[in-house]
């Protein structure tokens, strides 16, 4: 019975001799957020479309609800619900028959489909925007639409695929609220990202995934305890006196690392070092917290993408 | 390749393809129908009424009662070819109307098996509201007639899978400017709509035979004369075989262009 919501060993896949998935393990849980994090080019994507039996595996095994997605695509994808990166959103359709039209690929009665698309449209707050042009809606709109269609087979699972990129602020608070509403009601949710604010808002558990490959697995929590400590500073490069402050911190516990005009330090004993470059007042410097960005460049470093 | 050899698996639910082609069609048939109408019926006033007084009878028949069956499958081709190449080419590369579909319980050879039949009822139409007109215009009037409709089903669906082979292989919209000059205008024009084969040199009437448009025009003409014959079958036979064989390509097609 705890059999989990998706079960991925040894998963591959290559395109025509580019190996864009290495064989990773990973399982998502019944009722939890799962993330998978990484640069673009990491795999993300298509580890989705795989999930999503779009993309046939080139090896390894996938099970979803305990179904393997090579013989039950079907049984599979009328049980899942996919916001998908792009807009994909039926333009020769109004906003409601999007609804009603996608509602019928699912087999669901007309009078029910109707139903359903209204319950959905006041979800996602678009009620007012029924019969409207898909084009004239704002790009936060489009993508409350897509979540909304999502869910129109009222699904155990819902993936997305970088559910909020490209949105203003207000457009992604309010899609993570609706999201994190459909995981108080019991769904899975399964999401790639690469937004870190995203993944910390909204994941119980990631991975994150470079080169086709997964480097970590946890909670947020337990990445940021096992990477990086729990303070950074951030320093410009340069100059005499910053040597001079860098040697009067030694003795104090902490990582440092170079990246272009900027040197981080990651330290557990912030309030030594704030004592300590009191008198530096003129170098200016900024401290924070570390975050799960920090533990995702550490971990698939700070080169371009791309 | 073994993969395009394979039978296409394509269900009812193909059908959810059509319904959805329709719902959005319903929007503005009135405008669609009226084009449907409007360029054949031009074609029938210029050439048959305007060219018929320089024009001796064909094989017994004044000019514009020859041209009319062809006419009418020449309307059901244009259509059909016209919604699987731009048409289909946009829901697929444009608008990812068949990514949104695919990951819903409906299969990739089913959206594109759907498209193909929406291409083969636009041609179906456009053939009958032809059909429509000539009837009382006295242009056609045999009671073989009533077989027209399956003629134009099949011609449909031979016309919409040929241009999804197309539509599989087209990088952009510019490529389809080939398949009409090279496969479509040719075919209108040397498929006997206008003039008898017979009055061209062997090669071309052996080029002609491999048209599809020729074997619809040859079952056309006989339904709406009457002057039906035993050859006609052997039309319909390869019209059938046709429309199967590409039928089929076009789906695995399209499969194989989308899953990757």
């Amino acid at each position: 019975m705890n059999e989990p919501v998706i079960r991925a060993s040894g998963l591959r896949k290559e395109y025509s001799g580019l190996v864009a998935v290495r064989g990773i393990d990973f399982e998502v849980e019944r009722g939890e957020c799962f993330g998978i994090l990484g640069p673009n080019g990491a795999g993300k994507t298509t580890t989705m479309n795989m999930v999503q039996g779009y993309s046939p595996l080139s090896g390894g095994e996938l099970r979803v609800f305990g179904l393997a997605i090579e013989k039950h695509p079907r049984k599979i994808k009328a049980r899942m619900g996919v916001v998908p990166q792009e807009n994909n959103l039926d333009p020769d359709l109004t906003v409601g028959e999007n609804l009603r039209v996608y509602a019928r690929y699912f087999d669901i009665p007309k009078k029910e489909g109707a139903l359903r698309a209204d319950r959905l449209l006041g979800f996602v707050a678009l009620s007012e925007k029924r019969d409207e042009k898909i084009p004239t809606l704002s790009g936060g709109m489009k993508r409350r639409l897509l979540v909304a269609r999502a869910l129109v087979n009222d699904p155990e699972l819902i993936i997305l695929d970088e559910p909020t990129t490209g949105l203003d602020p207000q457009a992604r608070h309010l899609i993570w609220q609706k999201l994190r509403g459909l995981k108080k009601s019991g769904a899975t949710l399964a999401l790639t990202t690469h937004n870190m604010e995203e993944a910390a808002a909204l994941c119980d558990r990631l991975v994150i995934m470079d080169h086709g490959r997964i480097l970590d697995e946890g909670s947020p929590r337990q990445l940021l305890e096992r990477h990086v400590k729990g303070s950074v500073f951030e320093f410009e490069a340069g100059g005499e006196r910053l040597r001079e402050l860098l040697s009067c911190l030694e003795g104090i516990k902490q990582e440092s690392e170079t990246a272009g005009d900027t040197i981080f330090i990651y330290t557990d004993e912030a309030e030594e070092v704030l004592r300590r470059t009191a008198c530096f007042s003129e170098i200016g410097f900024r401290h924070r917290r570390a975050t799960l960005e920090d533990v995702f460049l550490k971990l698939t470093g700070r080169e371009l993408r791309e | 390749m073994n993969n395009l050899l394979k039978p296409p698996r394509v269900g009812r639910r193909a059908f959810k393809v059509w319904l959805r082609n329709r719902d959005t069609w319903l929007k503005f048939y009135r405008a669609s129908l009226v084009g449907n109408l409007a360029e054949p019926v031009l074609f029938l006033l210029a050439f048959g009424l305007g060219l018929s007084r320089f024009i001796t009878d064909i094989d017994g028949l004044p000019y514009i009662n020859y041209i009319a069956p062809g006419l009418m499958l020449a309307a059901a081709m244009n259509a059909a070819t016209f919604e699987c190449t731009f048409g289909a080419y946009t829901r697929m590369s444009a608008q990812k109307t068949y990514d949104a579909i695919i990951v819903t319980p409906v299969s990739i050879e089913e959206v594109a098996a759907g498209d193909i039949l929406w291409g083969a009822s636009k041609g179906f139409l456009s053939a009958i509201v032809i059909l429509a007109v000539l009837v009382p215009w006295g242009l056609a009037a045999s009671p073989w007639l009533l077989l027209a409709p399956l003629l134009f089903l099949l011609s449909g669906l031979m016309f919409a899978s040929m241009s999804m082979i197309v539509t599989a292989f087209a990088p952009s919209y510019d490529y389809f400017a080939y398949y009409f000059s090279l496969v479509v205008s040719p075919m209108f024009f040397f498929s006997g709509v206008f003039f008898p084969l017979t009055s061209l040199p062997a090669w071309v009437r052996t080029v002609s035979w491999f048209m599809p448009l020729t074997h619809a025009v040859n079952i056309s003409r006989g339904l709406a004369t009457g002057n039906v014959s035993a050859s006609l079958l052997l039309d319909g036979l390869w019209m059938l075989v046709f429309t199967l064989a590409a039928g089929w390509l076009a789906i695995n097609l399209i499969k194989k262009r989308l899953i990757k």
